[in-house]
């Protein structure tokens, strides 16, 4: 019986990842003082670096779909500036 | 005038807030983040601090506690509400106020003394005001500059709801005289039915020629009025 919850509790865990990024118009002074940094230390050929978040989020749900609405809200809640910032997820 | 200033963890200019309240004559409540109700208020003050220790984003975690929604419905409702610094941060993040307060430009801290100008003295945040004189108010903050969309620029210039501007101490509005990198040297920003007020510098730190100058207290006594 032990085992069969833990096997239950295996199934009903969804994992997710969610990358914030600051918008394509939005200043991004970390990244650049980053890529400042690189190319002084001879990475000349390095074009442009942006700066983000990540998060990574279990749930406890078996539909994937309905999982993916939650990570959405809680993306647009909470996780996610969206004047600034866009979101990407991802099954993991 | 009753006031409340809303108390989070992680705020520290609280008392400075208080202190500047109750020299104006305020009656003053302070009020923890966990509470569920208000007392009955004609001005919510959100203070500076840095809430929940900056996690997530500025003001982020603190736009979301209990009290917060009775400060919303007190805010539809037409109370005054008064955001410094993280308290600005904090009521964009609650959606009261538009926009956003991204890194400063130079990634730096900053903590000075720096010149804003009265852009609006018709709202009762600022009456006491003459238009377009010139404060030194002090700043310190790390996320203090203002982000927004083309749109909302318009509204804030066309609805006239900049209260304050950075400039230099003859009054000019520059890149020279913008300390933070925000949008148009934003400093202060009304809602559109202007009694809402966000604002980066603290004027409870300047009530007091001893510590400063006086140049805050004309911003109470307008709220007095």
């Amino acid at each position: 019986m032990v085992e069969l919850s833990l096997l239950n509790s295996r199934k009903n865990k969804l994992k997710f990842s969610i990358i914030v990024t600051l918008k394509k118009e939005v200043l991004d002074p970390q990244g650049k003082v980053v890529q400042n940094t690189l190319n002084n230390l001879g990475m000349g050929n390095l074009k442009d670096i942006r700066q983000g978040k990540y998060f990574e989020i279990e749930i406890d749900e078996i539909d994937q779909s309905l999982a993916e609405k939650k990570v959405t809200q809680m993306c647009e809640k909470l996780l996610v500036n969206l004047i600034i910032e866009d979101y990407k997820i991802n099954k993991i | 005038m009753k006031s409340s200033v809303i108390v989070f963890p992680g705020s520290n200019c609280d008392r400075d807030i208080a202190v500047a309240l109750e020299k104006m004559q305020f009656k003053n409540k302070m009020v923890w983040h966990k509470e569920t109700s208000l007392p009955k208020s004609d001005l919510i003050v959100i203070p500076g601090g840095f809430s929940y220790g900056d996690y997530l984003r500025s003001g982020a975690i603190a736009g979301k506690s209990l009290i917060i929604s009775e400060v919303i419905k007190a805010a539809n409702s037409g109370c005054l509400i008064l955001g410094i610094c993280n308290g600005f941060q904090i009521l964009t993040e609650t959606g009261l106020l538009k926009g956003t307060l991204l890194r400063n430009k130079n990634l730096k801290f900053i903590n000075k003394d720096v010149n804003i100008k009265v852009l609006n003295n018709k709202s009762k945040f600022t009456s006491k005001y003459k238009l377009n004189q010139v404060l030194k108010i002090n700043i310190a903050h790390n996320e203090g500059n203002y982000f927004t969309n083309e749109k909302h620029l318009t509204e804030l210039n066309t609805e006239r709801l900049i209260a304050f501007k950075y400039c230099d101490k003859n009054g000019n509005i520059n890149e020279n005289s913008n300390p933070n990198g925000a949008i148009d040297n934003i400093a202060g920003i009304f809602n559109s039915k202007k009694n809402i007020l966000g604002m980066m510098p603290h004027p409870e730190r300047m009530i007091d020629n001893m510590i400063s100058n006086t140049d805050g207290v004309n911003l109470f006594s307008s709220l007095l009025n």
